[in-house]
């Protein structure tokens, strides 16, 4: 059902856990689908130099989280932005289709917490 | 009349009659996965036609009092059947003793080869057959038997009727002691359904802020085979809705672990499961952002 790279991430996932002060936090999700996750990123000089996550979701979501955190980690805001749910599922040899849509969230998250950073950031 | 909490089998059945026109009345439960037998009665009517109720649910292994239950509907003269599916073969499941009209039984749940059930219908019963153009079975069933697991289904029950006994006591203590040490070793882990009144093989754990598929994969890992009442698993996004009819909350229903325990599990099963399954919790925790 899961690709190898899938098991890979989801039995030792990258980056776990949280970013105490991080310079952005962005949420996607809710408990009654049964996905949540959250994203936590630190800046400097526009580069995302650390990215951290929380997931409660599906192995597919939990993979997802951490391949994520693994592509977006040391990229310039620009570049991570650039990270999509296509490109996510490609990274991860593919998901299965009924995971596509439910717990491929974590580049939303990780948009979501650049943006949060983006707009602190103006304010 | 039908409950809440029936197996797909028979719920898919009664929501497709609902849509057709039918009226179909859904008998809620309570936190425990007891049935509301009050409102069942009160719900029978002159025109009600069939009461079909599960005689134990399959993901929580409460009985419901079908042998009561099946006299009240007889004395009201209106069919009743029921899917024994659960718990023939767990415990002792007597036709001549109630006033059921049909029972309904699946052979893999007593071991017996996959495919093969059997529907008991009491003599006088109207009924249709399911499957016509043929004369087999009298013409009740149409098609050719499939005979090697007719005779697989008839050793597989005279094998279960022996060992009803050890069901009772021995599966019994080994389940126990499983719910046992898991509540002990593990923080947030709720038992779903009334412990009290479930049959001796069946548990459903629910371990709070963790996705019950992630267990099963990592459980699956170890050569531990279970199942889930998470959304993933079912290929829906509502998790089960036997945990929602009894008001489990979404984050403990979505991290909901079934076990069924057969003559054939050792302690050494349980010991092995006891020891692994704490730390693949732990670990999840860990990840979840409803852990602090």
């Amino acid at each position: 059902m899961y690709s190898e790279k899938v098991m890979n991430h989801f039995s030792n996932p990258r980056n776990a856990g949280v970013i105490k002060n991080a310079d952005g936090i962005g949420e996607v999700g809710n408990p009654v689908c049964g996905d949540m996750m959250a994203f936590y990123i630190k800046v400097k000089d526009d580069m995302l130099e650390d990215v951290k996550y929380q997931t409660f979701g599906c192995v597919a979501a939990i993979a997802v989280s951490s391949i994520v955190s693994e592509m977006a980690k040391g990229k310039t805001l620009i570049e991570a932005k650039s990270i999509t749910k296509n490109v996510v599922t490609d990274s991860l040899d593919g998901l299965p289709k009924e995971k596509k849509h439910c717990s491929n969230l974590g580049a939303e998250a990780l948009a979501k917490a650049i943006k949060d950073y983006e707009g602190k950031k103006s304010d | 009349m039908t409950s809440r909490v029936e197996h797909p089998a028979i719920k898919s059945l009664c929501e497709r009659l609902d849509k057709k026109g039918y009226r179909v009345t859904f008998v809620p439960v309570d936190r425990k996965g007891v049935l509301d037998i009050d409102y069942l009665y009160d719900s029978l009517t002159d025109d009600t036609a069939i009461v079909s109720l599960m005689w134990a649910n399959n993901e929580t292994g409460v009985i419901f009092p079908i042998e009561e239950i099946s006299n009240v509907v007889r004395q009201k003269g209106i069919a009743f059947h029921t899917d024994a599916v659960q718990t023939v073969g767990k415990i002792p499941v007597d036709v001549s003793q109630s006033n059921i009209d049909m029972l309904s039984i699946s052979g893999h749940k007593i071991h017996a080869p996959k495919g093969v059930g059997a529907l008991y219908i009491r003599k006088g019963t109207p009924f249709s057959p399911f499957l016509i153009g043929g004369h087999q079975e009298k013409g009740r069933r149409g098609g050719t038997e499939n005979v090697v697991s007719i005779i697989g289904f008839g050793k597989a029950s005279e094998l279960a009727a022996n060992h009803m006994g050890e069901s009772i006591n021995r599966v019994q203590k080994l389940r126990d002691k499983l719910e046992n040490e898991l509540i002990r070793r593990v923080p947030n882990v709720l038992i779903n359904g009334d412990r009290d009144n479930r049959l001796p093989n069946t548990t459903s754990l629910s371990f709070e802020y963790v996705e019950g598929e992630s267990i099963l994969l990592m459980m699956d890992e170890l050569g531990i085979c279970a199942s889930s009442g998470s959304a993933c698993t079912s290929g829906s996004l509502e998790p089960s809705h036997v945990l929602r009819a009894m008001g489990v909350p979404f984050t403990a229903a979505h991290g909901s672990i079934r076990f069924s325990l057969s003559i054939y599990n050792t302690e050494e099963d349980i010991d092995f499961i006891i020891e692994r399954l704490p730390p693949i919790i732990g670990h999840l925790r860990k990840l979840s952002p409803f852990w602090q």
